[in-house]
């Protein structure tokens, strides 16, 4: 069981070696037997102490908690929590952006046996009530006024409900404090009772186990209503421990804990792993500061879905284009030496003195600076998933010396499917299964895998579970792919979505409209195609990237709308639209479905409108109810049509715009074979 | 009351019923002209401590006239100023502050070219007790006193949700976010007594609820009395726990907003009455 050194009885050998390298922590305590948070959290206590567990800007100052603090104030938020009467199985949800004091509500919550269930905090009153409704909850940790005025309206439909504790009082000076408490208080009471008792919590915590169930994690339902993800301790810890283990994470990681909490790829990076191997999370100041935080911070573990490297690659070369033609013209000399050498140089290929020097000066003058702006300057790796990421986004960070790789997974499979080795990094492909975890693709086509973090079921939804998991533990993913020669699997598409047009060629919307996203001033693109006689597309502008391009070339405009409708907008799409077209043509499989009509929406899509997830993912039938009207015009020779929207205000009002949009056409090439 | 009876109790909804007694400020029998100008006549009110208190009227009715005989920055000719219980004589405006009124301005009055940070660090001028010699060299109490004026400046930043702005110019920020900076620049001089000239004008409907909830959480967390003059009737009828109404310089109506609603010379100087 334990491996201690010599005759030094374990704790001293502990208390002695304060080296922070994974290899020692695991060797000091046999790993299995941390198989819940909590006991993580009192052997983290032990082991690191006064080491930075988590960090939040507050007050224009990082505030930071170390491990040993940490375990104080958790102890003391679940001994209030416990006095509450929050019990083993209750539900508590924790509603808010990403805070220390809430990431702690999670481990209180299972220091008792009970279940906390994140959910996404900008969902409004209607989406949350379903969410909490289904999954029983019986308190609820709310970040603030916002969340707690949420949660009151709807809280008729919350039967269990018996509490509600708030992190930040203001505003809520008036409100009745009968079901309402303040963090602050809960704890000072559980400080009492543990003074009092301090081995209150310690037999719940014992009595945890790797098998119990840790948490809900709701899927953000691109397709009808969201699921409650159940997956145990095990699910969580050990998909983390292997993440680790395959890529050396160590204690001294540093990360940006900035994506919604309820995301299960939150869960994992800033929760499990962070648990796991004891790096520091840290806590932005505000959702709008993120990126001045991240400058900060300086993370060395990053993890971002690809429309966070699109938008910072947006940002810098809208600014490189506002820049003094010196500076221009060395910014755009050295990103060509870049591309060229970069990723050689990051894969550790062998690359070309003169060039490797070049690198060298490029880095020099324009990559380190460049990195230190973005907040990249001591990133070691960094992880991109969720959708698609365009292949020059992906080779401009790689170029820059940062290894930004792609990893596949889902909330089902605690993440990890799989994910790609250093040196095996290719834009194409999702990378190789994750340690521990089988990956086949089935007779149909469908990608299917099995392995530690499958997860245990559907909240009260056996039919679906049933569906999804099949008696030997394999889950069906939707996503059809294949392996490529190099055995790394690649995804198509979304396996219901992919479809075929009326001369029977292969329609994959997800693969289109990647492709135009790739361009900085596409947003947002929705394809249709499946049974029709040819592609046409809904395209949403970049207002940042348009915008600012407008500026540049004396075009004027008032409002997003204005802008969308302007003929030089057209026009520029329109091209983005033609390259797409000449790529396709040389695309056997896909020549087909070159887009032949599209048109530029007056609105953004919004998940407040139902049009996306709260991932921001498309909702296609959403789409397809609502723009009827616009569908039906771009399969007809109508130049023009009328629609009128409903759209739903941040708080939840509504109201609606309406506009002419111009339908264009744009040319076709006839297909190319490539021996050709 | 909604489905949460009793349980999410909205500020609004207390307002109607909360009490005050303490008289804060009271202005007697004020009249001011420029010249042959009569800008206000024989105007009385009181401002009681920890009410929200708005002063509406038409274009021109003297509003803002009252709000600058107020914090001194004009003398009326006649009536009387009690502030905090005594009668106040002639004083300068910086002399008003220190005593305790803050105030912003229609017309945004913010150091453009300073950041968030160093505007709303202005606002703690009257707090300030070491030398200019000892902020130069910054040791000891000058840098003691930084760091705790540093705090309350990041408490309200924080309040009013700036910290993204915290180091941007102001003057490149948008009409609404430097309106916030002026609110904070005056919270930060924790007077007794807030004045607010049009907080709202020029804003659209959003940023409007956003500064109503500002204003309301700023008189219930930090129990400042603050009077305000405001334009869109919707907005006053509220948050204002009372209502003073001018036009042509004359107090036409004092009480409730439920009074206002249904005072007919408020109606009519509102909405026009033929006379025949």
């Amino acid at each position: 069981m334990f491996r201690s050194a010599g005759s030094v009885p374990l704790r001293t050998s502990v208390l002695a070696h304060t080296v922070w390298s994974l290899k020692s922590e695991m060797s000091s305590t046999d790993p299995t037997l941390l198989d819940t948070f909590p006991k993580l959290l009192s052997e983290n206590a032990k082991r690191f102490a006064d080491k930075t567990a988590v960090r939040e800007k507050e007050f224009g100052i990082w505030q930071s908690w170390s491990w040993k603090q940490c375990e104080k104030e958790i102890h003391a938020l679940a001994a209030g929590l416990k006095a509450l009467g929050l019990e083993k199985n209750g539900k508590i949800a924790i509603v808010g952006r990403n805070r220390p004091r809430l990431y702690w509500g999670m481990t209180a919550a299972q220091c008792l046996g009970a279940i906390p269930v994140p959910v996404y905090s900008d969902s409004v009153a209607e989406e949350m009530e379903y969410v909490l409704n289904h999954a029983e909850v019986s308190f609820v940790l709310a970040e603030d006024q916002e969340q707690v005025d949420k949660i009151f309206e709807i809280a008729d439909s919350l039967p269990e409900l018996k509490g509600v504790v708030f992190d930040e009082g203001r505003g809520l000076r008036d409100y009745d404090r009968t079901r309402l408490h303040d963090f602050q208080d809960v704890q000072n009471q559980g400080r009492t009772l543990l003074s009092e008792n301090p081995e209150l919590l310690q037999q719940s915590i014992d009595a945890g186990s790797g098998s119990d169930i840790g948490i809900f994690l709701y899927t953000s339902g691109t397709t009808g209503k969201p699921k409650g993800v159940v997956l145990t301790n095990d699910n969580i810890i050990v998909t983390s421990r292997n993440s680790i283990d395959r890529d050396q994470l160590g204690s001294d990681e540093e990360i940006l804990s900035y994506l919604p909490m309820a995301w299960v790829g939150d869960h994992i990076f800033s929760y499990g792993q962070a648990y796991v191997a004891g790096f520091c999370i840290n806590c932005p100041e505000s959702e709008h500061t993120v990126h001045t935080d991240l400058r900060e911070i300086g993370p060395t573990y990053y993890f971002a879905p690809p429309r966070v490297f699109e938008s910072i690659l947006t940002t810098v070369m809208i600014r490189m284009e506002d820049a003094g033609g010196f500076k221009r013209k060395l910014f755009h000399y050295f990103m060509a030496e870049a591309r060229k050498s970069g990723v050689s140089i990051l894969n550790g290929e062998a690359v070309d003195g003169w060039d490797r020097f070049k690198y060298w000066l490029g880095n020099l003058l324009v990559f380190a600076p460049l990195k230190n702006t973005m907040g990249f300057s001591r990133i070691r790796l960094a992880y991109t998933a969720g959708e698609a990421i365009g292949p020059e986004i992906f080779d401009f960070f790689r170029s820059l010396g940062i290894n930004i790789k792609q990893l596949y997974g889902q909330t089902e499979a605690a993440v990890f499917i799989t994910m790609q080795p250093d040196g095996e990094v290719f834009a194409d492909t999702v990378g190789v299964p994750a340690p521990g975890v089988e990956v086949k693709v089935n007779d149909s086509g469908e990608v299917v895998y099995r392995g530690p973090g499958v997860f245990d079921s559907y909240y009260k939804n056996d039919s679906a579970t049933r569906e999804t998991k099949d008696a030997e533990g394999w889950v069906y993913t939707g996503d059809a792919g294949f392996f490529d020669d190099r055995g790394h699997l690649k995804i198509i598409d979304r396996a219901k979505d992919v479809g075929k047009l009326t001369d029977g060629s292969m329609f994959a919307p997800k693969y289109l409209e990647n492709k135009l996203k790739f361009f900085p001033q596409i947003q947002e693109v929705v394809t249709f195609g499946d049974g029709r006689d040819y592609a046409a597309a809904f395209i949403n502008i970049d207002l940042d990237a348009v915008g600012n391009w407008a500026e540049r070339n004396n075009i004027p405009y008032a409002s997003y709308q204005e802008l969308a409708a302007h003929p030089s907008v057209y026009k520029m799409i329109g091209d983005n639209i033609r390259q797409v077209n000449q790529d396709l043509a040389s695309d056997s499989m896909l020549a087909g479905s070159q887009i032949k009509r599209f048109l530029i929406l007056h609105k953004e899509l919004d998940p407040d409108d139902g049009e996306m997830t709260r991932t921001r993912k498309v909702r296609r039938s959403t789409i397809f109810d609502k723009y009827g009207v616009l569908v039906d015009a771009l399969y007809s020779d109508q130049t023009s049509c009328f629609i009128r929207t409903e759209v739903t205000f941040e708080d939840g009002r509504t109201g609606s715009i309406e506009a002419d949009l111009e339908i264009s056409d744009t040319e076709i090439f006839t297909p190319v074979s490539k021996a050709s | 009351m909604d489905v949460t009876a009793g349980e999410k109790v909205l500020n609004s909804a207390v307002n109607q019923s909360r009490q005050f007694d303490e008289e804060l400020l009271a202005v007697k029998n004020i009249s001011l002209s420029f010249g042959g100008v009569k800008a206000l006549t024989d105007i009385s009110f009181d401002i009681r401590k920890g009410e929200i208190r708005a002063i509406i009227g038409p274009n021109g009715a003297g509003k803002s006239s009252m709000l600058n005989v107020i914090n001194g920055f004009y003398h009326p000719q006649e009536g009387e100023v009690w502030f905090d219980g005594k009668k106040r004589g002639s004083l300068k405006p910086y002399e008003i502050a220190h005593q305790g009124i803050a105030r912003t301005f229609q017309n945004i009055a913010l150091f453009k070219g300073m950041s968030t940070l160093d505007n709303m660090m202005t606002g703690r001028i009257t707090k300030m007790k070491s030398g200019l010699l000892a902020h130069v060299l910054w040791k000891g109490k000058a840098e003691r006193e930084e760091i705790e004026h540093r705090e309350r400046v990041e408490e309200i930043i924080d309040f009013l949700e700036i910290q993204s702005i915290r180091k941007t110019p102001v003057g490149k920020l948008p009409y609404g976010l430097q309106k916030r900076v002026e609110l904070g620049r005056a919270l930060a001089a924790e007077s007794k007594l807030l004045l607010l000239d049009e907080p709202m004008a020029g804003m659209n409907l959003e940023e409007k609820e956003d500064m109503c909830r500002f204003i309301l959480d700023v008189n219930d967390q930090f129990g400042t009395t603050i009077a305000l003059i405001e334009h869109d009737m919707g907005v006053v009828m509220d948050i204002a726990d009372r209502v003073v109404v001018l036009d042509y310089g004359r107090n036409i109506g004092d009480g409730t907003p439920d009074e206002i609603r249904n005072n007919q010379r408020v109606i009519d100087a509102y909405l026009g009455v033929s006379h025949d």
